[in-house]
Parts: structure tokens; sequence; C-alpha cells
């Protein structure tokens, strides 16, 4: 197999376990001042997804970073084309970072309130941003031989937010069966609750965004050229409905691999439309950034090849080991126990 | 302000931020885990209350560093299209490498060190802030790596139109880059151990926790002289590999106008750029610089008007930032030894003087680190890859002034007031010192029976 096509696997892989990682901490954010009802409950919150939300960021440095040393063309000019998007997606990450590990530094009430604010705003905004831009890829962006002719702005049309509302909804609901999963008692039963009442909603966005999908890309192409790829959205819905069947069964660890399952598969219906291009130009296809007009020489990637397939599986297996240590859900009576806690 | 301008302006505030917290987490992080090994070896509890204690600042201080981090990926892109697009093929690689090879290992093992306790055995829970440390060092190899690159490109052909890649040994083994990595983990390491030992000092004028922060002071002072010489044996052959690969770098650091052999070097110099040449030298010690640059005393040094105009540095900045950063790192390396001398004498609470002094030299070493960069990059211009790409032609086409000017300020913003809190929290936790409720790290049993 060409190195460009197993580097577009490899691309698409790592955005789409991206998602699916950083997604349930988005979500938990995002439900920061919803869910809790005190203090100690938030904190519970926050100590979910403490021991795993760096590590979790991290696949977004390496997707960056796979984009730069793999595809430079496409690093450089998506980069620099969304520089304001990537701005406040910067911007809201950093303190989403640091949120986690101030709030607990010191006491008083604003203090706190601050942050709280800050983690679910932090949390809200990526997700929103996430899917507009990723909305707007799947679409294409304005570029010619002149260069981009889109600005901010022109990234907030409709099929660019209806990716961004998807991606909120789909993090919401995969962070609400995360918690249902490490949370116990009246606070597991609340994040059961608004997983459920969330999900009719994401259905229905998700359905809009497939039926527009048709409309406002070309990412179906590829799908009736080989009909086969239709198992990867099919894929995704099933998982979709998995997550409300298996939560009504109260089987909510089941329930949360489902969205994972979905999450993935979401990332990987478009990823796989928009096969040959990296990003699609929506004024004229000799303007596309394709994965062999913007990769790296054979020789970066053979080497990027041999690393990746030794160390991703090392950091695979390190990171299942960390999540099985840290699989107990967590209390609040621990958390109020235990100072060193967040 | 052109785009080039504000671009420049921005990448040197954010790593300059970025730098304020990384060098601290390379030293802090190797110093904790030595207090954690010590603990899990004696089970002397005072070596599980430094862990804490010192583990605390520690992770108040990482927190910016990982975050600002992320800005340094993506400014390459945002900013610096052209450069990426350019020398992606061989820049890309040491960056995706050093993400996957070390930032998971340290971004995973920070979250089982700080949430553990408990949960894993004392070992393993030891073993996890030593991966933590080995991959914060490692992610400073690879990114120096890519750094060196930009100062001594290697192992590439300039083909389709870039720089692409044709021998990732030599990009490995690249002198400039592991001397620089030598250089740079070993100002980090003096950075921790000013720190530990300014913070120390501090406490002990104060006459609190006498013992404990005498041990700190002493882990402190032995890790600053083994650092000092670190950072000065690397410095070393760094000015050596500089003279030999930037002539123009290293007359501008030295304020060179006239090639000359058996150059001198004088200990009062003013440099004039405006007329070529300096207004003022004293106290020449003859042959020096090309002692230092050659190891040879009859060496020819190039002087800055054997190179076109448009190809000097800046001569000012890189001079003075030298200078200032070597007086700076031999003045730290002298106090280094008296520092270990005095800490295994006695009393080391009630010598006054020096202790002032410890407190006051804590933020020297940062001062010598930033100061460092300065002249790596600046001298480094007008190249942002040395001979091959100028800073000019680096900066991306499709970015306004107005976009820069609008995330400049958001930087300056964020940076400041997140800085502001950060320092804010570690001097708070710094005078605070050490807890001695050890719940939830040990279990009560063990607490009972020690």
């Amino acid at each position: 197999m060409e190195l460009q096509i197993i580097w577009f696997v490899l691309w698409g892989v790592l955005w789409a376990v991206y998602f699916m990682l950083d997604g349930f901490v988005f979500g938990t954010g995002i439900l920061h001042n919803v869910l809790p009802r005190t203090d100690g409950e938030k904190r519970v919150l926050i100590n979910t997804i403490g021991p795993v939300w760096d590590g979790n960021e991290v696949w977004l440095i390496t997707a960056g970073g796979a984009t730069f040393a793999a595809f430079p063309t496409t690093y450089a000019l998506m980069f620099s084309y969304l520089y304001t998007a990537l701005l406040l997606l910067l911007f809201s990450l950093i303190v989403r970072g640091v949120s986690f590990e101030f709030r607990g530094k010191l006491e008083g009430e604003g203090w706190k309130k601050a942050w709280d604010v800050a983690i679910q705003v932090s949390s809200f905004l990526p997700a929103l941003l996430f899917g507009v831009a990723f909305g707007n890829i799947f679409k294409g962006l304005p570029m010619d031989a002149a260069g981009y002719q889109g600005s901010f702005l022109s990234l907030l049309n409709p099929y660019g937010l209806l990716t961004g509302v998807l991606f909120v909804l789909l993090f919401t609901v995969h962070g609400a069966l995360w918690l249902s999963v490490k949370t116990v008692g009246d606070l597991r039963a609340r994040a059961k609750g608004v997983a459920d009442k969330t999900w009719p909603a994401l259905l229905v966005v998700a359905v809009a965004f497939l039926a527009y999908t048709k409309f406002a890309t070309k990412l179906f192409d590829n799908y009736l050229a080989h009909p086969l790829l239709f198992v990867v959205p099919l894929v995704a819905v099933a998982a979709l409905i998995g997550m409300r069947l298996f939560s009504a069964r109260g089987a909510m660890l089941t329930a949360f691999a489902s969205s994972c399952v979905t999450v993935l598969a979401v990332v990987a219906t478009g990823v796989a439309g928009l096969f040959p291009n990296l990003i699609p130009s929506s004024l004229d296809p000799a303007y596309s950034l394709t994965i062999f007009n913007s990769s790296s020489s054979p020789y970066t990637l053979k080497i990027m090849t041999v690393v990746a397939f030794i160390f991703v599986p090392i950091v695979i297996a390190y990171k299942i080991w960390v999540y099985r240590i840290f699989r107990a859900p967590v209390t609040e009576a621990e958390v109020l126990e235990d100072k060193h806690a967040y | 302000m052109d785009v080039l301008t504000l671009s420049r302006l921005q990448f040197a505030a954010t790593t300059m931020f970025h730098f304020i917290f990384v060098p601290l987490t390379l030293g802090l992080s190797i110093l904790t885990a030595y207090m954690e090994t010590r603990y899990v070896r004696t089970g002397d509890e005072t070596y599980l209350k430094m862990t804490k204690f010192w583990g605390k600042l520690f992770l108040i201080n990482f927190a910016l560093g990982v975050v600002t981090g992320i800005t340094q990926e993506f400014q390459f892109g945002m900013n610096w299209a052209e450069y990426s697009r350019y020398v992606g093929d061989i820049f890309g690689a040491p960056l995706a490498i050093e993400a996957t090879v070390a930032f998971f290992l340290e971004s995973v093992f920070i979250g089982v060190w700080i949430f553990g306790w408990n949960k894993i055995s004392k070992t393993a829970h030891a073993v996890s802030i030593w991966l933590v440390a080995i991959a914060t060092n490692l992610s400073a190899l690879w990114i120096l790596l890519a750094n060196g690159w930009m100062q001594k490109p290697v192992g590439y052909v300039l083909r389709n139109g870039r720089a692409e890649m044709v021998d990732i040994i030599a990009v490995i083994t690249n002198p400039y880059g592991l001397i620089k990595f030598v250089h740079t983990v070993g100002s980090g390491y003096m950075v921790a151990a000013f720190f530990v030992m300014g913070i120390s000092a501090w406490h002990l004028l104060r006459k609190s926790r006498v013992d404990f922060f005498v041990r700190s002071f002493k882990m402190g002072s032995v890790f600053s002289l083994v650092s000092a010489l670190l950072v000065f044996g690397s410095g070393d052959f760094h000015a050596v590999e500089i003279a030999k690969t930037q002539p123009t770098k290293f007359a501008a650091m030295e304020s060179v106008w006239e090639t000359q052999k058996g150059a001198g070097m004088n200990l009062f110099l003013l440099p004039d750029p405006e007329n070529e040449c300096n207004a003022i030298e004293r106290l020449c010690i003859p042959n020096m610089v090309s002692m230092l640059a050659f190891h040879d005393p009859t060496a020819e040094i190039k002087g800055l008007k054997d190179f076109p105009k448009e190809l000097r540095p800046p001569v000012q900045p890189t001079f003075w930032s030298f200078r200032l950063m070597v007086g700076m790192g031999t003045f730290t390396a002298l106090v280094s030894l008296a520092a270990v001398i005095l800490s295994r004498m006695k009393n080391l609470e009630n010598k006054t003087l020096f202790l002032r002094l410890m407190v006051l030299a804590l933020p020297l070493p940062y001062i010598a680190a930033q100061l460092g960069w300065v002249v790596a990059e600046m001298g480094r211009q007008p190249w942002i890859v040395y001979g091959v790409l100028k800073t000019s032609d680096a900066v991306s086409k499709a970015v306004t002034s107005p976009q820069v000017i609008g995330s400049l300020v958001g930087f300056t913003l964020l940076y400041g007031l997140l800085g502001a809190i950060d320092i804010y929290l570690l001097a708070k936790y710094a005078r605070k010192g050490p807890d001695d409720d050890l719940s939830g790290i040990i279990k009560p049993a063990t607490v009972r029976e020690a």
C-alpha cells in the first residue's frame, strides 16, 4: 500500500481517537455547572477526568504533529487559513487545562465560581469549534490559485454550524454517559438522565447532518463509488441507537462504549468521504489539498511509519493500564476525604 | 506593523513565556523523583513530605508549561506557514516523534502520579514520577534536535521546492542539537536547583522547619553544582559549534567587526553597530576569543564586516544577552560551589547573609536561560533556517495584520493573567511550607505505625 494512504488512515485514526477521548472530557466540562448540586459533586466531576484528561489531549498534539510531518502543506495551509478559529481553540484549551489544576488551589467562593465558568466555557467552545472546523473541511474551503478566499465568519455557514452543534450534543451525551459510569448514587442517576434526555436532540441533529451532508458536500461520492463503505455510517447510526438502548437497560458501561464507537464512526464517516483529499477546495478541485500533492517525501513517510507502528501500540498499552487503575467510580466521600484530589 | 514583525513579536513572547515554566519542570521533576525514591528506599517520612511539598510546586508550574506548549506547535502552521511548508518534511518529523514518544508518556504518567497515591504500589508510584522526568527531558531532546536543525541544517536536500529529509541519522546526531540539548537541560536543572535552594533559604531565615529545608537545600546544592559543570562544559563546546557553523552569530556574540587571527577578549566592550566598530575596548585578554571559538589561540575569527549588512544579526541584543548570560552563569556556578560547602557545615540556618543571597539569586538562572534563547534566536537572524531560509520568507501569506494584532493582544492578556495567578500560587504554597498531614497518601495504619 502506498505510504500516503497509510498516513491518511493514521491521520483519520488520530483525529477519531482524539475526539473519542477528549470528547467525554469536553462533555464532562460542559455539564460542570449543570449536573452537580454541590461543590463536592463538582469536584467529583473533575476527579473523574483528572487522571486522564492530559493524556487524552496529547492525541490532538499528535494529530497536529502527524499532519505537520506527513502532510506539511496541509498543515501549513490549514493552520494559517483557520487562524482565528484555531486561536480561540488554543485559548480555550489553555484555560481548560489550568482550570482543573487551579480551581482547588484557593478557597473562596468567587475564585471557584470563576473557574467553574471557565471550565464550562472552555469545554463548550472547543467542541463547537472543532465541529465547525471539520464541517468546513468536509464541505471544502474556498481556496484557489490566489490562496484562501474565506474568513472566520465565512466558516460560520449553516453546514459548519450544524456540524458544530452535532459535536456539542455528541460530546455532551458522551460525557454524560462517562459520568454515569464513573460516579455513584444520585449524581449517577442525574448523569444518566441528562444522557437520556439529550439523546433525542442528538438523533435529530445527526439525521439532519447526514441528510445535509448529501447536499453540502461531496462526501458521498466515495460511498456511491464503493458501496461497501456505507458500513461506516451504518455503524455510526447503530452505535448511536445502541447508546439509548443500553442506557434504557441500565447497562451504562456498554452505553458508554457505544458512544465511543459513535464518535469514532462519525469521524470515520467524514474522513472516508474525504479521500483522497485532506481539504477539498470548494472553488475548484484542482486546488484541493490531497494526500498526494501535500505529503512529505517517501523517505520521511517511511520513517514516520516505523515510529508510529512501534510507539502508538505502546502508548495504547499503557493508556489501557492507566484506565484500569482508575476504573473505579469516584465518590464524593473519597474526594472530600482526600485533600490531594482536585 | 506588518505581519512579519507582529508574528516575530508573538513568537518571541509566547516562547519566552513558555520557557518560564519549562526549565523548572525539567529539573524539578528529577529532584522530586529523587526525593520519592529516597522515601521508598528508606521509609523516612521527611522524604515523603519533601516529595509532596516540592511536588505540589512542580505541579502548579507544570500546568502552565503544558498548556503553553500547545501554542508552540500550532504557531508554526498559523504564523509561519511558508516555513512549515518549506521545511515540514524534515522539521515536522522530530515534533511528531516528540509527541508520540515523549509527550504521551509525560502526560499519562503525571495523571498516574497525581491521582495514584494509594492506588498503585509505592514503587510503581515512584516509577511514574521517574517516567515523567525522563519523558520531560526526552521531549526537550526532540524539540532541541528540531531547533538544532534550524541552526545547523543537516541531512536534507533542496528538492521539489522545499527541504526534504534524506538522512534521519544526521538529524538525530546533529552535534549542534545534541550540545544544545545538554546546555539547555543543564540550565533547566540550574533553575530548579536555585528554586529549591532559594525557597529553602527563605524558610531557614525564618527558622521554620529547619531539618526539612536544610535537607532540601543540600539536595539542591549538589544538583546545582553538577548542573553548573554540565552547563559550562556544554557551553564551551557550544561556542565552538557556533563559531564553526554560524560565523555571523559568533561575531555578533563577541562583537568582532574585523577579521583577525588570535582575537582577544575585551572584558569591557561597547559595540557601536552604527559605525561598525566598538566604541570602547578595555582590559583585553589576548587570544581569548580565538581560544573559545576554535580551542586554538591563533585561529582566525571572521569579523562582521566580512558579511553583507543584510546577512548580519542585530548586534546589540545578541552581544548583551550573551555577555549577561555568561556573567550570570559564572556567578551562579560560584554560588553553587559555596552552597555545597556551606550547607555541609553546621548551622546553615544561621548563615543569614548567605541565605539572603540565595533568596535573591533565585531568579538568576531563569534570566540566564531566557537570555540564552535570545542569543540563539536573535543571533541566527536574518535566517530562520541558517543559510537556507530567511525569516522574512517564512511568514504565513494568508494571515493579516489585524489577525495577528488580535492574537498578540489575546496572548498578552491571557498569558499575563495566568502567569500572575501561577506565580501567586507558587509563592503562596512555597511560603506555606510542607504539610504534615499525610492522610490520603499513606494508609492510616502506616501512619500509626510510624
